[in-house]
């Protein structure tokens, strides 16, 4: 069981690159990209997971000596999540653009480049 | 290249990721296992300045300089979306006209919870430095709750409520603030970004210097990118319509 964790990170990764492969629909593959992504925070969390231990947040119920989960993962998942967010808003932005320009988002529609 | 020929492709790159991903994990610390050693030295660093979040501690001290690129990022991404989704040559920007009828239940409960929201969003971000939170998040609530008043039905108000430059201002506020924070740590002599402040006791609304101030900066910026952000998308698909301009 030590590793499943590690396995369902992975397996997000793999199942978004799945979907945006075989995507119909550029919505459909900006969501699937945000997918992939998440495999990276159940990544970074269960590496800084301990047994047992409480969140690194320190008061009456957690004194400093308290065994905590690592906030050095938790920090870079936030970072994590910011970017996926921000790239999420560009993706769909450049969604809007392309249902615009070529009326169309299906990615197999989508055969010259236009100026 | 053929939607077969894709998903071949797929296959042999996918099965040699999940191959290596394989060898990666076995060789990884066990799941839930004791052995954290940036935790140990993060989680005393945090102590020793007085700061009760140690997730805060991390992004807003120890790793300040990397929050101040990520916001880099959150402010280019949100410029890119501006620059992609304003109005072309062929289409015009009109006033809508207010959406038609919203239950009146769901009406009086985005009038109830906006402030509700607009309070818990504040205090999620000036106590970054003492509860889960911080300004990234208490941004995010802030601006998705001034929302709620798009939700009641009026997009009218929510333009009246979101004079969009005042955003802007405040975005740019927000990032300036961050790096004025981190030339007075150059000015003190400690370093770009360096909690120079007094530290304060831990658990007291004031305490570990600077990232309780980091925290608000990056509220303000956070708030008003996602508000500026939200509003490119919501024009886009309620004010801009197809037509010359007359």
């Amino acid at each position: 069981m030590s590793w499943y964790p590690y396995c369902v990170a992975g397996w997000l990764v793999l199942a978004g690159i799945f979907g945006v492969v075989r995507s119909r629909d550029l919505i459909h593959t900006v969501i699937c990209v945000s997918i992939a992504q998440s495999g990276t925070y159940v990544l970074l969390l269960s590496i800084g997971y301990q047994s047992g231990a409480s969140a690194p947040i320190f008061g009456s119920s957690t004194p400093p000596s308290a065994p905590v989960v690592d906030p050095v993962v938790q920090a870079m998942a936030l970072t994590d999540i910011v970017v996926s967010a921000t790239v999420t808003a560009l993706l769909l932005a450049l969604v809007v653009q392309v249902a615009k320009r070529h009326g169309t988002i299906v990615p197999d529609e989508l055969r010259a480049l236009r100026g | 290249m053929s939607r077969r020929a894709r998903l071949v492709v797929f296959a042999i790159g996918g099965v040699a990721l999940a191959i290596v991903f394989g060898f990666a994990f076995a060789r990884m610390p066990h799941f839930g296992a004791t052995h954290h050693p940036y935790r140990d030295l993060s989680v005393a660093f945090a102590v020793l300045r007085q700061s009760a979040n140690a997730v805060s501690a991390v992004n807003f001290d120890q790793r300040g300089f990397d929050t101040l690129g990520e916001e880099t990022i959150l402010l280019a991404s949100v410029l890119g979306a501006v620059i992609l989704l304003r109005p072309s040559d062929s289409e015009r920007a009109r006033t809508p006209k207010d959406t038609g009828p919203v239950l009146s239940l769901t009406r009086l409960v985005g009038y109830v919870l906006l402030p509700v929201t607009l309070i818990i969003g504040a205090d999620v971000v000036a106590h970054g430095q003492l509860t889960p939170g911080g300004g990234f998040q208490g941004g995010v609530v802030l601006a998705t709750g001034l929302h709620l008043l798009y939700i009641t039905g009026s997009y009218q108000a929510l333009r009246r409520l979101r004079p969009l430059a005042w955003y802007e201002y405040g975005e740019a506020i927000g990032m300036g603030a961050v790096v004025v924070l981190g030339v007075s740590g150059l000015i003190a002599g400690a370093g770009f970004l360096a909690n120079v402040l007094p530290l304060g006791t831990m658990g007291q609304l004031y305490s570990s210097g600077t990232v309780g101030v980091f925290s608000v900066a990056v509220g303000a910026e956070v708030a008003s990118g996602v508000v500026v952000l939200l509003a490119q998308f919501l024009e886009q698909d309620i004010a801009i319509t197809q037509g010359k301009n007359e």
